[in-house]
């Protein structure tokens, strides 16, 4: 299916949860409400006209100016043998879910696509976007005591770590002296 | 040898004998198995056949720590790797050395600046012997960073000291 065509389908089947449709440019992507999304998700990757079997990655956006977060989930549908059935449709769309950024909550979808749960816990990590439902809700790169999301554009580096200090004074030559 | 280290003045037999300790313990380094990142390529290459570490009695490198006399932190230090590595260091045996190999060990290389997880040097970790520059450093950069510390050790000696200051 072409993405006006998934765009449309979308559109008539939730029209509430749609709140976007972007379809120009080479990234096609729809913009979802977050409470409508994991009903959104199963539906993207249980239609058979869809069959989107393959979260490719979620990319979490620190929009600052507008003081949101938002993610956006690269879905794929790859040529899959269901019993006899060959399904060969192999077309890519996004989504894009936008929440507040003082209140950043998205329903996860790691028990509808298994490749969400790393990610997920990577957007929490780094960027602090809390996904309700996640079996597994824990940092995944920094250590469990790390204080804030580092990827957020306002975040101030920290000044120690355990006893090991660091700097935000670059322009001396060395932060020891 | 922390069991004669410290008891006896300078004098002719001791001389010898720090000859023949330095002359063992320089000539039989033995590095942790440790690579953090990709200096640590270039650590394996130095021992590889080519460049061939255990021509300067270093080639061994050692599984556990309990065995090893040589730190070789090869690669970024991370926030959170930096316990790891204090452990490592603590459970090498004593007369134990350092070797910050490459720019990101030595002062936090391109992390110095938007590295928020980089420790800016693990010399604020662990006490460092010898600095080996660069990204990453060539083979005969870390040959010549051994043989600076195989120096360093020719000039040790077991006779009484001042007291050091014992890094936290």
């Amino acid at each position: 299916m072409t993405p006006e065509e998934i765009g449309q389908l979308l559109k008539t089947q939730f029209p509430q949860a749609v709140q976007d449709l972007v379809l120009g440019g080479g990234h096609p992507y729809a913009v979802i409400d977050a409470a409508a999304w994991p009903q959104v998700a199963l539906f993207l990757r249980d239609d058979p006209r869809l069959g989107f079997n393959l979260l490719r990655s979620i990319s979490s956006v620190d929009l600052l100016a507008d003081d949101r977060l938002a993610c956006v989930y690269d879905l794929m549908a790859v040529e899959v043998s269901r019993g006899t059935e060959l399904i060969t449709q192999t077309h890519e769309f996004a989504v894009r879910v936008v929440v507040d950024r003082k209140n950043p909550h998205i329903p996860s979808v790691a028990r509808i696509w298994p490749a969400a749960d790393w990610h997920e816990r990577e957007a929490y990590d780094l960027m602090g976007i809390v996904f309700d439902g996640h079996p597994d809700p824990r940092r995944i790169l920094l250590p469990d005591d790390w204080v804030g999301h580092p990827l957020r554009k306002d975040y101030e580096f920290p000044l120690e770590y355990h006893g090991i200090p660091a700097t935000t004074e670059y322009e001396l030559p060395n932060p020891r002296h | 040898m922390s069991w004669i280290e410290n008891r006896f003045e300078e004098g002719v037999i001791i001389t010898s004998l720090d000859w023949l300790i330095n002359w063992g313990r320089s000539n039989s380094l033995w590095p942790v198995t440790f690579g953090l990142a990709c200096c640590a390529i270039e650590m394996m290459a130095t021992g590889a056949s080519r460049f061939d570490f255990d021509r300067f009695g270093a080639g061994a490198f050692r599984p556990t720590p309990r065995q090893a006399d040589l730190m070789i932190v090869a690669g970024t230090v991370t926030y959170k790797m930096a316990s790891r590595l204090k452990r490592l260091f603590n459970q090498i045996p004593e007369p134990k050395y350092v070797i910050a190999m490459g720019a990101c060990t030595v002062g936090g290389g391109p992390y110095f600046k938007h590295g928020y997880h980089v420790v800016k040097g693990v010399d604020l970790v662990v006490p460092v012997d010898v600095y080996v520059p660069g990204c990453p450093p060539r083979p005969e950069s870390l040959l010549e960073g051994l043989l600076r510390l195989q120096d360093k050790i020719r000039h040790q000696s077991i006779a009484k000291q001042p007291a050091r200051a014992v890094p936290a």
